[in-house]
């Protein structure tokens, strides 16, 4: 009896921390393999423990420079889509004008469009106009994939903002500056970094659209790519662990610095 | 609201309240729009118009002598009837996988929202934190998990489940296994945002008028996380069904989808107007499916 009434009060959880674990079963085999000693270049299997991956992690010559370059364009396209989409969400959210309809679907389509469309129809953008592919022109698509998450993370911060609390600061005697800085800003920080980790993981991640609009440029998950045709280093795992922990301490600390602060 | 939080509201449906208005402003909000808007409409919205026009251009051109335009409508029928097969394909592997993303997605969303109480942020970021790990490192290692001698083809094959020369590898389970894979979080986050704002007095309510627990999830819980439903197998569906990574790297060309055709018209064989009436196509499918469903749904705030 009490087992049953047990079961039935937490069986949805039980459900839950199955997915979880499913979620988590190739993160698993990602760590697991960052330590292997792979028998032959092609074999996915684990064969005997090693240090050597972690401790030689730019052995495969080119991975750290395409690591490198990922890094790199992931952070000039994040910077770029978080001013970007953040201004187009503050339009949207605070202000009346003609159009809306028109925006809204502008920022809608890329999201609803697959990236091999995207990545297609940019590429021709590029070879008509005699753009040379290359490092800039990835950046330019990263910018544009990421602006509609932008906007999409900014505004649901905004929506959810008291607006009495800036006219609170207006009767006050602060100035629209001031107001901004020391009210609005503070307020839809969070939201802003939210944004901008969804950018950076986007862009640091994609490799169907970089794919088209690279060029001879290599990013990180293209590298990949060209090395499973050709056989996996095992430190591509040590790469896939390291931005797994550092993407976790990231997220986990600014929860509990949140949290603190609060 | 934690950053992690605040990722799962944004991708969740949500209705913009009317915004106040303002005087004497009224060039702000285009000067806001503006460089956002043009990169849109440089990078995005040209590029689609254009991919239209070459669709239509006559197929025997070449990227050297160049193309003409013939309003060339028979490139569809071409396209279409030559790979009709992977269009289906395509349609069917993500509308499988997007099911089996409801089917999983629902259970892990309505825990976090409704029973994980402090584990909430920790339960999402874990939902999250799979992201990071890049998408082909991800899906190279399902591949040694499903590998011929892996311990899953293994246990498989001695409970009977598969044959002795039984695969999993390379097969179409193995695609749609990775489709669902990938985009489960795409799932979860906008079910857990509209499940976080389902009021639990409400169920309390049924619970008073003799509901039994599941009459209150068809006739309350389900109605009210309709608006997240739709929003996650969007989310789901359209990735999906123009995804080629997983066919590529966990199936065999017999599994490939339409995306691995788009993908080598355009970058192997170079037939630009069949590539982009191939695209165009599949983008015109994707959105005509998605108008149908969100009427019939009718959440149109979805949009």
């Amino acid at each position: 009896m009490k087992l049953g009434r047990w079961l039935s009060d937490h069986w949805v959880m039980g459900v839950g921390v199955l997915v979880l674990a499913y979620l988590f079963l190739p993160i698993a085999v990602v760590v697991g393999l960052s330590f292997n000693e792979p028998s032959s270049r092609l074999s996915y299997d684990f064969n005997k423990f090693t240090l050597d991956n972690w401790t030689n992690p730019c052995g495969p010559g080119d991975m750290c420079d395409a690591v490198v370059r990922s890094v790199q364009i992931g952070f000039i396209a994040t910077v770029a889509a978080t001013v970007l989409g953040t201004l187009m969400a503050f339009a949207l959210v605070r202000h009346r004008f003609r159009g809306r309809a028109a925006t809204n679907l502008l920022i809608f389509l890329p999201m609803a469009t697959p990236e091999v469309v995207m990545g297609s129809s940019l590429l021709a953008l590029f070879v008509a106009g005699g753009v040379p592919l290359g490092f800039w022109t990835v950046v330019i698509a990263h910018v544009m994939f990421c602006v509609s998450f932008v906007v999409v993370t900014v505004k649901a911060r905004l929506s959810g903002f008291d607006s009495r609390l800036e006219e609170a600061a207006m009767d006050l005697y602060a100035d629209e500056f001031h107001t901004f800085r020391k009210v609005t800003l503070p307020l839809v920080f969070p939201g802003i970094v939210a944004a901008a980790l969804l950018a950076f993981s986007l862009s640091f991640d994609d490799f169907i659209i970089t794919n088209f609009n690279s060029g001879t440029t290599v990013t990180f998950p293209m590298y990949v790519w060209g090395a499973a045709q050709r056989g996996i280093p095992p430190q591509v795992n040590v790469i896939g662990t390291a931005m797994f922990l550092i993407a976790l301490l990231l997220v986990l600390g600014t929860s509990v610095r949140r949290r603190r602060a609060a | 609201m934690s950053v992690v939080g605040h990722i799962g509201t944004a991708v969740g449906p949500h209705e913009t309240p009317p915004p106040p208005p303002r005087k004497g402003r009224r060039l702000l909000p285009y000067l806001l729009l503006l460089p956002g808007g043009l990169w849109l409409t440089i990078f995005f919205a040209v590029p689609a118009v254009q991919l239209a026009a070459t669709s239509l251009y006559d197929p025997s051109g070449s990227l050297q002598q160049g193309y003409a335009m013939t309003w060339e409508f028979g490139n569809y029928a071409d396209a279409l009837s030559a790979y009709w097969p992977h269009f289906l394909r395509s349609l069917l592997y993500a509308g499988i996988a997007t099911l089996l993303c409801l089917l999983l997605g629902y259970p892990l969303a309505y825990a976090i929202a409704q029973k994980a109480n402090r584990f909430k942020n920790l339960m999402l970021v874990c939902v999250i934190a799979p992201f990071f790990t890049s998408f082909l490192v991800r899906t190279l290692a399902w591949k040694t998990i499903l590998s011929d001698n892996g311990w899953l083809v293994g246990v498989l094959r001695d409970i009977g489940i598969l044959g002795s020369d039984g695969r999993l590898l390379a097969t179409s389970a193995a695609v749609v296994l990775g489709l669902t894979y990938n985009f489960l979080p795409f799932m979860v986050l906008p079910l857990y945002a509209s499940l976080d704002r389902l009021d639990g007095r409400l169920l309390e309510a049924a619970n008073d008028l003799y509901a039994s627990p599941a009459r209150a999830f068809a006739k309350v819980t389900l109605p009210l996380s309709m608006p997240g439903v739709v929003a996650g197998t969007l989310l789901t569906f359209i990735p999906a069904a123009g995804d080629y990574i997983n066919a590529e790297l966990l199936g065999t060309p017999n599994q490939y989808m339409i995306g691995n055709v788009i993908d080598s018209a355009f970058l192997v064989r170079l037939d630009y107007p069949q590539a982009a009436a191939l695209s165009f196509l599949l983008m015109a499918i994707i959105l005509a499916m998605v108008f149908v469903y969100v009427k019939r749904s009718g959440t149109d705030e979805v949009l």
